[in-house]
């Protein structure tokens, strides 16, 4: 972590949010994770879109969920394609992302850093929890969902 | 399959413009597309003025019209872009230009692709911006926003799932390397890779080292298609589109990572399509052409097109069985998209039409089966299987 308390060092292009995804930003500030669901057939939806894939119902709503995931799969990033992430990755090495399954929402992915050593062995399969890392500083502000070993 | 397009088109001719490193090209992206073009209507034995469509893909900005005109072509009669990102529509673009021939739409069809990054930008670069709105909002603020980062993790899983060891994308990058040292048009001809040499590498997004990663280049290629009838009285020995398929399976598009299954190189639901118009099997394969964004789309797409199955990768890939002429299945023998040039893919094809020509720089002896697997990973993705006369 570096001293702003960011998993990822500040200069890359920060989330604006569309109409689409408004709620999911909106709750990431208020440390509440909110998805798509159908309100017709119950399906989890994940990234956003306008009508539900499984019965064409226009009528969803995000819907609470707890950060509790397992990883899917995960990555460690070693050569910096953005300035931003130069000195950082001189510094640490490497950063970690990872996939993110939500059992407890229709098993929809969700993709963050993994906290920690960047250099930690990271199991597929592992239980993970949720981190809420929030961008005060930022104009506007906005939060992000990070996700760390339980 | 009733009406199908087997053996009723022909690449008559092939071109392209000399391979250079990424920006430096001489000329402009539009420059290289009409010497490419020529090039290949002068192989094709064609005036570039008989030209009568054009097909190309991933937003290739050398507008059908444009070109048309500079060519002086008499008409324009076909003018299609494959939508998609990536190399995943070159052998799409193939089989767009067969279905028009078939069907009547146009006789003389180009395939092509040009690319000068230093006069339009980079591929492999993170967004250089403030905001970022959308699916990447979900992605980029993460450090996700390069190709090599954005399909790592398909890798990842599938060699999990299949206890797939790093050495098996290395027997792909070292059979390409070792190809590009017998093709004096590819950008590492003089520069072979060893093992070592790999292992050695800096790590891009593991499990990608910088060998597993393609090149960036600036050039253009080009492909003559007419129909099989017109091709037996041209001067090449005509090279048969047996089969042509692109697409993706169910919600390969599905954003932000959640196309539910995940650890593919989205061919699953292609292959058995492109086999059975091709009227061919995995084991009538004689060379294959498979396109290397990043090796593990190499690993993926060779396991989906039947060549291998999943749990034996570790077996299969190894050098020596990718090497021309030798090996069980000769892999990139131009070099491919890692050592002979980053065309987004379509020298790839230029390739398989050379193979079934005898004209390779790594021929493989008599070959009369030759396939393409264009851009693994993304979505729609394309592969086509060409033929020798022998095969019809």
């Amino acid at each position: 972590m570096n001293n702003n308390n960011y998993y990822l060092n500040p200069g890359l292009p920060q989330p604006v949010a569309t109409p689409l995804d408004e709620p999911y930003w909106a709750g990431l500030r208020n440390d509440q994770l909110l998805v798509q669901r159908c309100n017709q057939c119950n399906t989890w939806q994940w990234g956003p879109e306008c009508i539900c894939h499984q019965c064409h119902s226009s009528d969803l709503t995000f819907t609470a969920t707890p950060t509790q995931g397992i990883v899917y799969s995960y990555e460690r990033v070693w050569h910096p394609v953005q300035p931003a992430l130069l000195e950082q990755l001189k510094n640490e090495g490497a950063y970690l992302v990872v996939l993110v399954e939500l059992p407890q929402a229709g098993n929809i992915r969700m993709l963050g850093n993994l906290l920690g050593d960047p250099h930690q062995q990271v199991d597929i399969g592992a239980r993970v929890e949720g981190v809420y890392e929030h961008h005060e500083d930022a104009e506007p502000v906005y939060s992000l969902l990070q996700w760390q070993l339980k | 399959m009733s009406n199908t397009m087997r053996g009723q088109v022909a690449i008559a001719g092939v071109g392209e413009t000399a391979y250079y490193k990424r920006g430096e090209a001489p000329e402009s992206e539009f420059k290289l597309a009409l010497d490419a073009i020529i090039a290949a209507c002068t192989d094709a034995g064609i005036a570039p003025q008989d030209v009568d469509g054009f097909a190309s893909y991933s937003n290739d900005r050398s507008d059908p019209s444009h070109l048309s005109a500079a060519l002086g072509c008499k008409e324009l009669r076909f003018a299609n872009m494959q939508w998609g990102g990536g190399g995943g529509g070159a052998s799409a673009a193939v089989a767009n230009a067969a279905a028009a021939i078939h069907a009547g739409i146009a006789d003389t069809v180009v395939v092509f692709r040009a690319l000068a990054q230093g006069q339009f930008g980079r591929f492999g670069q993170g967004l250089r911006r403030n905001t970022i709105a959308g699916d990447f909002a979900h992605t980029i603020p993460y450090g996700v926003m390069s190709p090599a980062q954005m399909f790592a993790m398909k890798v990842v899983r599938f060699m999990h799932d299949h206890g797939v060891a790093q050495a098996a994308l290395r027997a792909i990058s070292l059979a390409c390397y070792h190809h590009a040292q017998a093709n004096p048009r590819a950008i590492m001809y003089g520069r072979p890779l060893d093992e070592q040499s790999y292992d050695d590498s800096r790590w891009i997004v593991k499990p990608f080292h910088l060998y597993d990663c393609c090149l960036e280049n600036d050039g253009a290629a080009a492909m003559i298609l007419v129909s099989a009838q017109r091709a037996k009285d041209m001067p090449n020995k005509p090279c048969y589109v047996l089969g042509a398929v692109a697409g993706s399976q169910y919600r390969a598009g599905a954003s932000v990572h959640n196309t539910p299954d995940y650890a593919s190189s989205s061919f699953k639901t292609l292959a058995p399509r492109l086999y059975d118009m091709a009227r061919v099997q995995p084991k009538d394969i004689d060379v294959l052409q498979s396109y290397e964004n990043f090796t593990g789309g190499v690993l993926m797409s060779i396991v989906e097109h039947g060549f291998c199955e999943p749990d034996a990768c570790n077996e299969f890939f190894v050098k020596e069985n990718f090497i021309s002429p030798t090996g069980g299945l000769p892999l990139n023998t131009s070099g491919g998209n890692l050592a002979e040039c980053y065309m987004h893919g379509l020298g790839l094809n230029l390739e398989a039409v050379r193979q079934i020509r005898g004209e390779s720089t790594s021929q493989v002896k008599g070959a009369d089966v030759s396939m393409v697997i264009s851009g693994p990973m993304v979505t729609p993705v394309s592969s086509c299987i060409f033929g020798s006369e022998a095969t019809l």
